[in-house]
């Protein structure tokens, strides 16, 4: 069918990280940090400034356990533009032992290996483009 | 709240709809639902656009004001509404509470998507970014059909549901797909060929997931008062609208067995409407992958927890059955134009009420008049469900 293209923008926005940042520092250092309000005491994932709680903006920032158990995963196959480079890649969602949840990818096993109920290690680390971020692997 | 009715109801052809740009497209969808009215553009007072992708998938950063002036609705009050997949949903809502409230005699929403205008990996971008960004997709490339693959899993792993039992409504909506003139994929399939399809996000693969689709409908809407000038001769009502969210992480739910802001939209749906599930003659639940049919027959209360795979299995789903689902061919063959979905699921249940169906094939028994469209947006993270009676 005829057709004309429209301009072409490049996006890529700016975003803060002010308020978070011991989180993305401490990943750095291969540690993952989270908040945890210091009013009402709810833990959150992701570390957040405010709590949607009790709506105090008083946060204590306290290291995570490394110990998870997987609730879910899925093996992507069929990947956007931005992920285009990478290879397919399994993401889970994991229970850590402090009951917070984290959705991150599972890496280190066979794709048969992995199990709903699975104990698994969250490690931080650094990605080869310079990203801070954290994953499941074998405990 | 003012009584509201359905009085005119209109749908473009789903598909890639190159041909058209997104304004043409809407057109095809507008005309026929004020011809369905009776209606003239300019006594439309209020319009509420149902749509996710503006500036993403296509062009334009205003379709609402785009679309008024391309089908004469300039003057009357505009408004975008994004619920994501359920945008078109969002602004029927809109729509309604206009009139409901007394601001209005007569208004319209229109659902309206272009999503071929990018390429299919640029499309699972912007869908896979329908979440919270920064947590799930920034590192992690979530996409849309991964999110509901961690469903399946968890399904799966709870209830023992298997890969045919998604297979199962695949096929199911494929048949009524290829009954409707409309439809994106108007083409019978097999569990075999689901099973063998490509895997998308395991478990799920390419016939568990909806197509990528372009796509408008348009519904006209009236007070009781309107109804009456307009010499409206099978008016459906709208009888209740029930609506809630989930959290933008997915990390955050309960669980991964079902969509709680299904469990509450539907309930609040029935307490306003004053109807129970049983006396539901026929619906349309939101399909966007198998497995959202089968957790939307739970969420709904269709069944219990963990019975929806019983359903399908034993075809309670099809015409014939308990209560058909999708007979329209769903989002899964019918096609998904994001916020489109919602104001074309008005449209076949206005049409269904009418005893209009355009294939007869695929028209339901009515006892009660009445049905049900379940719409979600993006995974749980939005959900609409209105109930229409004639």
């Amino acid at each position: 069918m005829p057709s004309i293209k429209s301009r072409e923008v490049k996006i890529e926005q700016e975003i803060p990280i002010a308020k978070t940042l011991k989180f993305w520092e401490s990943l750095k250092e291969g540690r993952i940090y989270t908040t945890k309000c210091a009013k009402c005491g709810k833990l959150h994932f992701p570390p957040v400034a405010d709590c949607s709680s009790c709506y105090s903006s008083e946060m204590n920032w306290v290291e995570l356990s490394n110990e998870a158990e997987i609730e879910t995963f899925s093996h992507v196959v069929i990947r956007p533009t931005s992920f285009q480079e990478n290879k397919p890649y399994t993401v889970a969602i994991g229970r850590l032992k402090e009951k917070v949840k984290v959705l991150a990818w599972l890496t280190g096993f066979k794709m048969s290996e992995i199990k709903v109920g699975m104990k698994v290690k969250l490690t931080a680390k650094v990605t080869a483009e310079g990203r801070p971020t954290y994953e499941f692997v074998p405990p | 709240m003012r009584k509201v009715a359905v009085v005119g109801v209109g749908h473009s052809k789903f598909g890639i709809r190159n041909d058209v740009n997104i304004s043409e497209l809407a057109f095809e969808a507008v005309k026929p639902s004020l011809e369905d009215a009776g209606a003239e553009a300019k006594e439309v007072e209020f319009m509420a656009l149902g749509t996710t992708g503006a500036g993403a998938w296509y062009e334009e950063l205003l379709p609402a004001v785009v679309v008024a002036e391309y089908c004469g609705l300039t003057r009357a009050g505009l408004t975008r509404c994004e619920a994501a997949c359920a945008s078109g949903s969002a602004a029927f809502f809109s729509a309604y509470s206009a009139i409901a409230s007394g601001h209005a005699e007569m208004t319209m929403s229109v659902g309206l998507e272009k999503m071929r205008e990018v390429d299919n990996p640029t499309a699972m971008e912007w869908i896979g970014r329908a979440g919270y960004y920064l947590w799930e997709f920034h590192n992690f490339g979530l996409t849309f059909p991964a999110y509901y693959a961690m469903y399946a899993r968890a399904h799966m792993a709870k209830y023992g549901t298997t890969e045919e039992d998604l297979a199962l409504v695949a096929v199911k909506n494929h048949k009524y797909a290829a009954m409707n003139p409309v439809a994106h994929l108007q083409k019978k399939i097999t569990v075999d060929d689901v099973l063998s399809s490509m895997v998308v996000a395991s478990p799920l693969k390419l016939f568990d997931c909806c197509p990528i689709t372009d796509g408008a409908a348009s519904v006209v809407l009236a007070s009781e008062e309107k109804v009456k000038d307009l010499r409206i001769d099978t008016p459906v009502w709208v009888a209740g609208i029930g609506y809630s969210s989930g959290t933008a992480n997915l990390s955050k739910r309960n669980d991964y067995l079902g969509l709680e802001a299904s469990s509450i939209a539907a309930e609040k749906a029935f307490k306003t409407s004053r109807t129970a599930p049983s006396q539901i003659d026929f619906a349309e639940v939101h399909d966007c992958f198998t497995i959202a049919e089968i957790m939307g027959y739970e969420d709904i209360g269709l069944c219990s927890k963990g019975e929806g795979t019983k359903l399908i299995r034993e075809g309670q789903t099809e015409i014939g059955g308990k209560i058909p689902v999708n007979v329209d061919g769903g989002l899964k063959a019918k096609g998904h134009p994001i916020g489109t979905t919602g104001c074309s699921m008005i449209y076949e249940l206005t049409k269904q009420l009418r005893e209009e169906a355009v294939e007869k094939s695929r028209q339901v028994p009515l006892k009660n008049y009445v049905g049900l469209a379940h719409n979600i947006g993006g995974t749980g993270h939005y959900c609409y469900v209105t109930i229409l009676r004639r």
